[in-house]
């Protein structure tokens, strides 16, 4: 990994952990914009940590680019040091694959697609050598997933699977961004996951939709009440596939507030992770289960 | 008090200065294009200078005023009436209940501001009035007016008319408009031959052009450094594993046509950057038009720094103007 910082503009410092993903580099990010928070530095308006990368916005009236420059820069061994440990959450969100809604939209939208003769999810699986979407749809939500930023629009996650670099799925976004995507697509671009968390543009490929809203400005959504985005860097994710009587039966109980997701405090030690994927994979689920 | 949108024009929106600190969540800032502008308009008209006003792009509304209340417009050169009476920009004026403000065709700029004495005040959502469409939050129910909105008004004093700002402190963009540039990000990532074209060549605003972001076109497609792309990047050589964009940052996605992200834009993607719009232009992106030539020059930190004092400069002399 090899640390890179420049300046974007006048009023920001963008730090590259790595140019390639790996969870070490996030949680260098993690920490090192943990710290730049509770350095408390005047002038700092905003703290974005992302995949493998991070960015400060500051106000150079109050303090010099080259000082917060510099006072960064003192905190980044203190980053690297630090435990690549986490107290976070497992939160179960059920997926309807190959739903009608994105289908539609994959279909509108199918000459910016590298392969407009078929879905989204049949290419997927082609490029990453699975037999069938099934095989592929079973490797997608098998395993959990690390929401390793949250951004590009309002409260959306991007996730990274855990799990070993070989197995990872990728694919390309689409040739040209869609002009529409259906609010709640699980979308899937490089070797990221995300949920749309709002109707709009996106050039992720769409294999399938959530009826759990995870963004909510009127802070009606039950779960919602307290803050109108859902996710956090760092919670964990397992997809649980169902059904249309599934989905048709949440989006009711969304609606009249009874819908709780299910969610199970756990640790994420990233050494443990690294020394034992497959166990401690089945631990997450495990607490999940018991949730 | 309230006034009444009787035409609402392209996408007229309640904006103040915006809300910073959520960026992190992909909330955006948001709040005026022309910052400048904005505060202007509210300090025509006795409010503070972050106070809520409208903004229209392109295109003026129709208002009806509900209660006496002073006005200021500011920001682009367009013709406007009160009930088919001339009034001038950047100087306050007047309204009776039941008056109507109505706008002819833009002449130069973009985006005007309407300020109200009092200010709008609907409810703040994450500590600030501005409209950010996409996420549905903020200004008069998350969404540009529409006809029939009767969007509330703070209680204000009316101040004297014929306020005015100096016609040396409104702030115009040139042609070509030029835009000073701090590179940097992924700047390396082109080759010099591109590096310098950005800069050497001519580009003009094309159509899509919003507060997500500004887009141009004509320049040289780029070329970059080849590189076996990084894991997690995808396989355009434009692309990076998804980071934090900034406001002012300027990403060519596949090469082709340079955006710069605005106010409303996303705060992430895969796409690389080559530096940024120093702050000192952004207001000035606020104000271009399609088809507006456009050039953007090479600058160094200490340039950008002196820009935005001389910025900060402008605007104590209008409010010394004002005072």
């Amino acid at each position: 990994m090899k640390t890179r910082y420049s300046y974007g503009g006048d009023e920001h410092i963008y730090v590259e952990i790595d140019d390639e993903m790996s969870l070490d580099a996030f949680f260098i990010c993690l920490s090192l914009s943990k710290l730049v928070r509770a350095a408390n530095i005047p002038g700092v308006t905003e703290i974005c940590p992302a995949n493998a990368s991070f960015e400060v916005r500051f106000d150079p009236d109050v303090i010099a680019p080259d000082a917060i420059m510099a006072k960064i820069k003192e905190l980044e061994h203190e980053a690297e040091a630090q435990e690549k440990r986490l107290e976070t959450r497992i939160i179960e969100i059920p997926v309807f694959y190959e739903d009608p809604w994105t289908h539609e939209t994959l279909m509108r939208f199918r000459e910016r697609h590298q392969d407009p003769s078929g879905s989204d999810l049949e290419y997927a699986a082609k490029i990453n050598g699975y037999d069938s979407v099934a095989a592929f749809i079973e490797a997608h939500h098998s395993q959990p997933w690390f929401v390793s930023m949250v951004g590009f629009v309002s409260g959306l996650p991007f996730l990274y699977q855990l799990v070993e670099r070989d197995k990872q799925l990728e694919v390309p976004k689409y040739l040209r961004p869609r002009t529409d995507t259906p609010k709640l697509t699980v979308g899937y671009g490089g070797c990221f996951s995300c949920i749309y968390s709002v109707r709009g543009a996106g050039g992720y490929q769409m294999f399938g939709i959530t009826p759990m809203p995870i963004y909510d400005p009127e802070q009606k959504i039950s779960y919602l009440k307290d803050f109108m985005v859902f996710f956090r860097p760092g919670d964990i994710v397992k997809w649980k596939p169902i059904d249309r009587t599934d989905y048709d039966r949440i989006v009711k109980e969304v609606e009249a507030g009874t819908y709780a997701p299910r969610i199970a405090e756990v640790k994420f030690d990233l050494d443990a992770f690294n020394a034992d994927m497959t166990g401690f994979n089945a631990k997450l689920m495990e607490a999940l289960n018991d949730a | 008090m309230t006034l009444e949108i009787i035409k609402p024009g392209l996408a007229t929106s309640v904006q103040d200065l915006g809300r910073p600190g959520y960026f992190h969540l992909g909330i955006p800032e948001g709040g005026a294009m022309d910052r400048l502008a904005l505060r202007a308009a509210n300090l025509l008209v006795g409010n503070d200078e972050g106070a809520a006003g409208l903004e229209a792009v392109f295109m003026g509304p129709e208002i009806k005023f509900g209660a006496e209340m002073s006005v200021a417009v500011t920001g682009a050169d367009i013709p406007m009436m009160l009930d088919g009476e001339p009034r001038e920009t950047w100087t306050s004026f007047t309204v009776k209940p039941g008056q109507t403000l109505s706008f002819g065709f833009l002449k130069a700029g973009a985006r005007i501001y309407i300020a109200v004495s009092g200010g709008i005040a609907t409810e703040p959502a994450l500590g600030s009035r501005s409209t950010y469409p996409i996420g549905a939050l903020g200004g008069f129910e998350g969404r540009a007016v529409a006809a029939g909105d009767v969007i509330p008004v703070g209680t204000g004093a009316v101040v004297a008319e014929g306020r005015s700002v100096p016609l040396a402190l409104r702030r115009r963009p040139g042609t070509p408009a030029v835009l000073r540039v701090l590179t940097g990000l992924y700047w390396h990532r082109l080759t010099e031959k591109s590096q310098k074209a950005f800069f050497d060549d001519a580009w003009v605003v094309a159509p899509e052009a919003d507060r997500m972001g500004y887009r141009f076109r004509g320049g040289t497609p780029m070329e970059f450094v080849d590189r076996p792309q990084p894991f997690g990047a995808g396989s355009d050589p434009s692309n990076i594993v998804d980071g934090c964009y900034s406001y002012g940052s300027i990403q060519v996605p596949g090469g082709l046509e340079p955006i710069v992200l605005h106010r409303d834009a996303v705060s992430g993607g895969g796409y690389f950057t080559l530096g940024a719009v120093i702050s000192a232009d952004m207001d000035l992106i606020g104000q271009l038009q399609p088809n507006t030539p456009v050039t953007f020059k090479r600058v160094e930190m200490d340039e950008a720094l002196a820009a935005r004092a001389a910025r900060k400069t402008m605007l104590a002399d209008i409010r010394q103007a004002l005072a």
